[in-house]
């Protein structure tokens, strides 16, 4: 800085030292909880944590859980989740979380302590290439060398987590620059230099998009995560061009709650177990609008046989999303919201006079579909079916504020099927990584931001051991958390693919030897229920409601079932494979070609 | 069927902050997702700003070619990206370092057929030159072949650096 700048400087602001510096902008962004573990490195910050009321720190229990945790926090309430690890395996612990949050567009800060400036290279104690490791699994990284300019990057850090597309920000501090001392500067002088990702749509290209949308005979709505991202308004305008329209919409995973599951326009998800009617209307329109989707392989199935006979439309924030996988005849680059209000306003002008006709009959076609009842299952009197249980802890919580999370697996699939999402950032999963031990920390991290919400984590047995360990941290902070465990015995996705692919040799997914979940709960200190009978559900989730502690279910599920219907790899949507109750024949076998994909 | 797209081959200039890192976030998107880098120059062009200029020339469908571009867009550093394939005319050089040994009726051909490409004399000793070269990069590898069989022993080439036509900057 020159030294008229220094001169100009209030008096007022007197140097602090690094680690100051850094929980002063966390201050200034806005910022409640830091989600982190300490070591070494880090303890000046943790230092300066302890003498300050302003920031509270929860103690997670291994750092994969803190990110996960600033995760749910995150995509529960808009803001930004912090992380702070210490050098070396602190920071290794966090890559997965990091990976997870790039994927799903998580706006993350994560600071990682290091190794003092001068030792940097030397393979010292708890060294790692911070930056060099993250580099591809963040949306950014710093490394801070000189205190001068860190309360620069912490500001720069939060514009470039949170503008454009979200997505985590590494910022890596060597233990010298934690303790030297430095001016601070406010958030507001700090701009971008190159980082100003554009928001506003191209008015020409809106205008081309609703000509396509008033001429549709076979329209579809394609909503993705990026609403959710753009935040409640965006799912608001989503959800009234809808209705304005009358056009039948679907969400992919990430975009649950976009628009209200109970709107009869709404198909529910796509992708590879996403609904028949939408799959099918995807193949078969002729005009469709993906709004703040990415057309990711779980939801285009074969690409060559993506809806082969429609006109695309794609808005987007991230220029690098559109046409990256499928060509589209309309790219937008703009925010959900400000596109999506603009796109209004356009529809509103032309007060369209639309085909009815051929929309009736599209929507005759969409019911024919959805008459066949593609979720159906049939609950005997004896064993649980996994569906039966998502369906009653949908039907037992819908009426209270209810936030879901989830681990990965069938469950995640049953649950992103049957429960039904009424609004945005209810729904919290692993979409993008499909990260197995996600769940548990990241509906830690909701519950942190809804204290009086109810908070459940919908999880496969084999998950929740990916992260038990953050059930302590739960125990800690009184955090009424509960783990509704379908459990199958199983790692039952694995299962379910050796059965399409692989002969039914269950190599390795069977859970020998699982713990005694019941008994886990109470020696982390919380509420283990168990519940095997199909007449006890309802009882035991209301238990779970009421006791206002956190809670470990255990539901034994019917350890065979299947979920359904799927597209397998390499098949087109109209390919889809339908479960046995419902009302379909079953599908082809899986091409060669289809075997070698995830 | 799937229709086949063309290869095509683009000379992309990319302008982005001189700092730490900048160079190995640019070669880790071209590793990570799969592109081509078939020639890569970079060094800094603004001192005062701290921006460096990077010229990558790269192949691929023009889809692929297409998501290179956004794909450097969306690096925090980067300032623009500037396709100079399709952004009209441009002129793109490069400079070579030709160790060529020997003596005799060879030493003497590599010498005229250094003339005739107007390369320059930078070293020599009793049994070898070091020519330099500049030019397209066509020009370069017509050189290089004709030197080959008059003992060429070495080679160092910078890669292409590139400009467009007339008084626009980029
Ligand atoms: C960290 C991680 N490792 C491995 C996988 C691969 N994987 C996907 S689903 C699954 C099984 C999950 O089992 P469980 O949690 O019991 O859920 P279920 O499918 O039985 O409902 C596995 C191993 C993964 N997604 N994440
Ligand atoms: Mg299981």
């Amino acid at each position: 800085m020159s030294s008229v700048a220094d001169a100009a400087r209030p008096a007022s602001q007197a140097e602090m030292s690094g680690s100051e510096i850094i929980l002063k902008a966390l201050v200034d962004q806005g910022v409640e909880y830091i989600f982190g573990y300490p070591g070494g490195a880090v303890l000046p910050i943790y230092d300066a944590i302890f003498q300050q009321n302003a920031l509270r720190h929860i103690l997670v229990r291994q750092e994969g859980g803190a990110v996960h945790a600033a995760e749910g926090y995150a995509r529960s309430t808009g803001k930004v989740g912090v992380v702070l690890v210490t050098s070396g395996p602190g920071a290794t612990n966090a890559v997965t979380g990091l990976t997870d949050a790039l994927m799903d567009s998580i706006p993350i800060i994560c600071l990682t302590g290091q190794v003092p400036t001068h030792l940097i290279g030397n393979d010292a104690f708890q060294e790692a290439d911070t930056t060099g490791i993250t580099r591809p699994c963040t949306k950014h990284n710093y490394l801070v060398k000189d205190v001068t300019q860190l309360a620069r990057v912490m500001h720069e850090a939060f514009h470039v987590a949170t503008s454009g597309r979200p997505g985590p920000v590494v910022i890596d501090l060597p233990k010298d620059v934690l303790f030297a001392k430095g001016p601070y500067r406010a958030p507001e002088t700090v701009r971008h230099r190159s980082y100003n990702p554009r928001r506003e749509p191209d008015m020409a290209r809106v205008a081309e998009a609703v000509d396509l949308l008033v001429n549709a005979k076979r329209p579809i709505i394609y909503g993705g995560g990026g609403i959710i991202n753009s935040g409640p308004e965006a799912s608001r305008l989503v959800t009234d061009f809808v209705r304005r329209s009358g056009f039948p919409c679907t969400l992919t995973l990430m975009g649950l709650g976009a628009v209200p599951a109970a709107d009869p326009h709404f198909l529910g998800m796509l992708g590879m177990h996403g609904s028949y009617e939408a799959n099918m209307a995807m193949h078969d329109c002729d005009v469709m609008i993906a709004i703040g989707s990415r057309f990711d392989d779980r939801v285009t199935g074969r690409l060559n046989a993506f809806s082969p006979n429609s006109r695309k439309i794609h808005i987007d924030i991230d220029p690098s999303s559109i046409n990256k996988n499928v060509r589209v005849d309309v790219p937008i680059i703009g925010d959900v919201a400000v596109t999506m209000r603009a796109l209004l306003a356009e529809w509103q002008r032309r007060d369209p006079t639309l085909d009815r006709k051929a929309i009736a009959a599209w929507w005759e076609r969409i019911e024919q579909w959805r008459g066949r009842n593609c979720f159906a299952f049939a609950q005997g009197p004896d064993i649980i079916k996994p569906q039966y249980a998502v369906e009653r802890l949908y039907q037992l919580t819908k009426d209270r504020e209810t936030y879901i999370t989830t681990e990965v697996g069938q469950h995640q699939m049953w649950a992103a099927q049957l429960y039904r999402f009424e609004k945005p950032n209810r729904w919290m999963t692993s979409g993008g990584l499909g990260t197995m031990g996600y769940g548990l920390p990241a509906a830690m991290g909701v519950q942190l931001a809804h204290p009086d919400a109810l908070v459940v984590d919908v999880a496969g047995e084999a998950s929740t051991l990916m992260n038990i360990q953050e059930l302590s941290t739960i125990v800690q902070y009184r955090l009424p958390v509960k783990v509704f465990i379908l459990n199958n015995r199983y790692m039952g996705m694995v299962r379910q693919w050796q059965e399409l692919l692989h002969g039914n040799r269950y190599s390795e997914s069977y859970m020998d030897a699982l713990p005694d979940f019941v008994k886990l709960a109470e020696a982390f200190g919380c509420v283990g229920l168990r519940c095997t009978k199909p007449g006890d559900l309802d009882g035991v989730i209301r238990e779970m409601m009421a006791n206002g502690r956190p809670t470990i279910v255990d539901v034994a599920v019917d350890e065979k079932e299947n979920c359904f219907p799927m597209i397998p790899s390499g098949a087109a949507h109209n390919e889809m494979i339908l479960g046995p109750s419902s009302d379909g024949k079953p599908g082809k076998p899986v091409s060669e070609e289809g075997m070698v994909l995830v | 069927m799937p229709v086949q797209h063309p290869v095509e081959r683009h000379t992309i200039a990319v302008i982005a902050d001189n700092e730490p890192g900048v160079l190995a976030r640019i070669v880790g998107l071209f590793a990570g997702r799969g592109y081509n880098i078939e020639s890569l120059t970079v060094a800094e062009t603004d001192a005062d700003k701290h921006l460096s200029r990077f010229t990558v020339v790269t192949s691929g469908t023009p889809m692929v070619i297409e998501q290179i571009k956004s794909q450097l867009d969306r690096l925090v550093p980067v300032h623009s990206v500037s396709d100079m394939t399709l952004g009209g005319p441009h002129v793109e050089r490069e400079l070579a370092l030709l160790k060529v040994v020997g003596t005799g009726e060879k030493r003497v051909e590599s010498l005229r057929l250094a003339d005739v490409f107007r390369a320059k004399v930078i070293d020599s000793t009793t049994e070898s030159f070091v020519f330099e070269i500049t030019g397209a990069t066509d020009k370069v590898d017509a050189f290089i072949g004709i030197l080959r069989p008059l003992g060429l022993v070495e080679v160092s080439r910078t890669g292409v650096a590139a400009i467009a036509r007339g008084k626009t900057p980029m």
